[in-house]
């Protein structure tokens, strides 16, 4: 083998290692799946001064998504889960737009931002209430956030009256549906968010705590770490993200309804969550790899529309891919695909991955002596 | 003497993992109707044994007989099938079903594939009766206390292979550690249904930390001590001095001559002042007072309640009774964060669950405690935190010397390091540290050591728990002595403080 092979192996080897090198394959996979049924997929026109195309779609229909679903990563990081994200979803838009709908002047600066303050300020109180059930009450994530996942839904259609409420606000359209130096509002909306959350992780030492509770809970309470005021931020984190979706969506369709807005989104944001590379143990968590999660659930869904699947068979070929994904994503059945007699670079890569198993099977096994 | 047989007996038993061998050639018997005791320090092979015994391991050596015929034991189903069945520490039965179903869960008596519920409530009813226990069949297993749970789950392992009268029950009962979370009159409890069953013919094994149990209860006893067999004696003919010797593994006067002593005499003024701190259940309320530059060593056998009185000067327990005062404030001790607010830091002895974050790197482990007492808005700033992982890493010589490696990669003494660096960052007043020296290689072992030298020589007061007592001999100032959980005596380190002048304090349980 000559020299130059062996540098390209090793260079190889060092992106299948890097963590976000399954997620960002599997999305440029999904995107070439298109091209032979659109040839011209990649193509972005310009249109009355707006730029057009698959791929600004693809971002600006998943944009609520990927808020959810970055909120959702620090939530899980902690160990937890958060439910009630599709029902704060509802409950913000409803707000929203019923205050909007109230105005005089619905297209009223004024109003509109004190529309969205109550909105979001409702929102942020969902989540200090998961938090308070989770981590004063002792309450397991899954059940303390399913209470305002259902009730949520229900307090949505009261706010609403059980209508869908449409409103006609020109300023309040502009983050869902409007378009601000070419691109959509939305995209500058989640980059803020998405920029925001890498800061505030990883500038502050928010990350390294919320990655320490979420990778040892124990050993954290006996390092000093205030656990439980880490898990309420997180959650009204969360719940924030959620709410800011919740504006988008009902401000993309200029309507809020408590039924449907965000339905099913915490099960969209949970996948994207662990495509891209967190454990639903907790710790370790990648903003960067959520938003590409995020981004392979949208292009899933935007390709099943261009390929033409029938809508019948949407949900099973949603679910195929789904689990074509996660297999790839485990290390054990890498190991045993591709490790007999693939690529030597996927073969490494897979190999030191069987001793994280081993290595967190030992703590407990040392619990229960 | 002449000896009926015995109803199991273990020839040469062999047990290997992984670059260890935790049994080599042990041979153990135990004779029905008697209680036999399995002593040994932590790390002997007690379980390993147990186990082995129990069909959790499979053997790589020996033979075991039982009743005279050779068996092969593989796992603990075919153990409890050939008549030997274990209750374990923490009871392994369903809370929410009934004692008659705990009893027969798996083995219901049934009639055409339908449970007889109510034969199975008689024969239950019959069985606890028979057994002297006054337990309400039909009750859920939950109304009842731990204590009573336990009792349940012995009765349970006694009925097997009783309700269809095939075989002969139960020949061997397996208890390992059954006492550690009972109170007197529970132990007292569990005892009458142990001679019980002792009389009814039943070999018993028998694991307890507490030696006054051992003497109290069996009437036989098998020493174990690095894997190998120390002796086999009957409880009567071995006094409490010399079964510690047989597991610690010295003669006492051997262990006089090993005694040096090179301590800094002067220590500083009042540090910590625990009074009347105590938690049911893990410590008894003792008194406690550590000066500046001290080094307090706790001497005691595992389970005696060294660690438990560590905890609670941490506040990773919180105390029933008592009060602390360091640096003459009182400190409420409810939460670690107070200990460490007033210069307390602690390494647990369980590295892995209790101190390590395995999936974080060595340099995110070792600011960890720091970056916790500044809170999450005011973050170490990067030059700074590179600065003092590097000289920590350096200075306590962690390898490999990469603050990126994953700490779970590295080796036990490598993993203590760090653990030493991440609470010595936070420049704390009283350092406890519970079993530093476990499980890790000799060197490492000597370098924590000296380092606790200088520390305290720099004035840091230390806590200092190890299983070896030289150890705790040669570097504390004063050594505090535990038995039972309970803090009986407080000797001032000197030259007539010898190794076996605490192992006489720990057997007798009194200060002389």
């Amino acid at each position: 083998m000559s020299t130059p092979s062996v540098a390209t192996t090793s260079r190889w080897r060092a992106l299948t290692h890097h963590n976000l090198f399954w997620p960002v394959a599997v999305l440029i996979a999904l995107l070439l799946v298109n091209v032979p049924f659109t040839p011209d997929f990649f193509a972005i026109k310009m249109t009355d001064g707006h730029l057009y195309g698959s791929l600004v779609s693809i971002v600006l229909f998943g944009s609520p998504l990927i808020l959810v679903a970055v909120g959702m990563t620090l939530v899980i990081a902690t160990g937890g889960i958060d439910l009630s994200v599709g029902a704060v979803v509802a409950i913000t838009g409803a707000l929203t737009c019923s205050y909007i709908s109230d105005q005089a002047d619905q297209n009223a600066l004024a109003g509109v931002f004190l529309a969205m303050g109550i909105g979001l300020v409702a929102a942020v109180v969902c989540g200090l209430w998961n938090g308070f059930l989770v981590a004063r009450m002792g309450i397991q994530p899954i059940i303390a956030t399913l209470i305002i996942m259902v009730a949520g839904r229900g307090v949505a259609q009261l706010i609403t009256d059980g209508q869908i409420i449409t409103i006609n606000s020109e300023p309040y359209k502009l983050i869902g549906g409007g378009y601000w130096l070419t691109l959509p509002f939305s995209i500058f909306v989640v980059a803020a968010v998405v920029a925001v959350t890498v800061a505030l992780t990883r500038r502050t030492a928010l990350g390294l705590l919320v990655e320490s509770v979420g990778g040892n809970a124990e050993a954290s309470r006996l390092v000093g770490i205030r656990s439980r005021r880490i898990k309420i931020m997180v959650y009204m984190f969360c719940a924030l993200c959620a709410g800011i979706a919740g504006l988008m969506i009902s401000s993309n369709t200029s309507a809020a309804d408590g039924n449907n807005a965000g339905l099913w989104i915490e099960l969209d944001a949970i996948l994207a969550v662990v495509i891209g590379g967190t454990s639903l143990l907790g710790g370790r968590f990648s903003i960067g790899g959520t938003v590409v999660g995020a981004l392979v659930i949208q292009t899933l869904t935007t390709t099943i529309y261009t390929i033409g699947v029938p809508t019948q068979t949407n949900l099973v070929f949603k679910a195929v891919v789904v689990i074509i994904v996660c297999l790839l994503q485990s290390p054990k059945f890498r190991a045993k695909v591709f490790g007999a007699n693939g690529p030597k670079g996927l073969r490494r890569a897979a190999a030191p991955a069987p001793a994280t198993p081993a290595a967190d099977a030992a703590p407990k096994m040392e619990v229960s002596r | 003497m002449a000896e009926p047989r015995p109803v199991l007996e273990m020839t040469g038993i062999v047990k290997e993992f992984p670059g260890v061998r935790a049994l080599s050639g042990v041979d153990f018997r135990l004779f029905p109707g008697e209680i036999h005791a399995l002593m040994g320090e932590n790390g002997a092979g007690k379980s390993t044994l147990i186990k082995v015994l129990t069909g959790v391991y499979s053997l790589d050596g020996g033979t075991v007989t039982l009743d005279g015929k050779s068996v092969h034991i593989g796992s603990p189903l075919q153990a409890q099938q050939a008549g030997i069945s274990t209750v374990y520490q923490e009871v392994n039965l369903c809370p929410n079903l009934s004692v008659a179903e705990n009893i027969f869960i798996g083995r219901e008596p049934t009639r055409g594939g339908r449970i007889q519920w109510k034969r199975m409530r008689k024969e239950a009813a019959e069985l606890v009766d028979r057994l002297g226990l006054d337990i309400d069949v039909t009750a859920p297993l939950s109304s009842y206390p731990l204590a009573v749970q336990q009792l349940v789950a012995i009765v349970r392992s006694v009925g097997t292979g009783d309700s269809d009268g095939e075989g002969s029950g139960t020949k061997v009962l397996v208890l390992d550690e059954p006492t550690s979370s009972l109170d007197r009159d529970e132990v007292l409890e569990l005892f009458r249904l142990m001679r019980r069953l002792r009389d009814e013919g039943v070999a018993i094994l028998f694991v307890s930390h507490f030696l006054d149990q051992i003497y109290e209860i069996c009437d036989r006893m098998t020493v174990l001590r690095n894997g190998t067999l120390v002796g086999e004696h009957m409880v009567r003919d071995l006094d409490q001095v010399g079964l510690i010797e047989l597991m610690i593994g010295k003669a006492l006067d051997q262990l006089e001559e090993l005694h040096e002593h090179q301590l800094r005499s002067d220590v500083g003024e009042t540090l910590l002042e625990a009074e009347g701190l105590g938690r049911a259940g893990g410590i008894a309320p003792f008194d406690l007072e550590i000066k500046k530059g001290e080094v307090i060593g706790l001497a005691g056998l595992l389970g005696s309640g060294r660690t438990e009185l560590a905890r609670l000067l941490f506040g990773a327990d919180q105390p029933d009774s008592g009060k602390v005062t360091i640096g003459g404030k009182q400190v409420s001790m409810s939460a670690p964060n107070d200990a460490i607010g007033a210069g307390v830091a602690f390494c647990s002895e369980n590295r892995k669950t209790e101190g390590l974050v395995p999936d974080l790197t060595v340099r995110e482990n070792i600011i960890l405690a720091l970056q916790a007492a500044r809170g999450w808005t005011r973050p170490i700033p990067a030059a700074q935190r590179d600065e003092l992982v590097a000289k920590y890493i350096k200075a306590l010589d962690i390898r490999p010397a990469n603050p990126e490696a994953r700490v779970g990669q590295l080796s036990g003494g490598n993993q203590q390091k760090v653990l030493l660096a991440r609470w010595l960052i936070t420049q704390p007043q009283l350092l406890i540290l519970d079993e530093p020296t476990r499980g890790i290689d000799i060197g490492a072992k000597a370098e924590i050591q000296k380092l606790v030298v200088s520390l305290s020589e720099d004035g840091m007061a230390v806590l200092y728990i190890a299983a070896e007592l030289e150890e705790v001999l040669r570097l504390s100032h004063t050594i505090g002595v535990l038995r039972d959980r309970k803090l009986v005596a407080r000797l001032t380190n000197g030259p007539e403080i010898t190794t076996s002048k605490i192992l006489e304090t720990i057997a007798s349980g009194e200060h002389q």
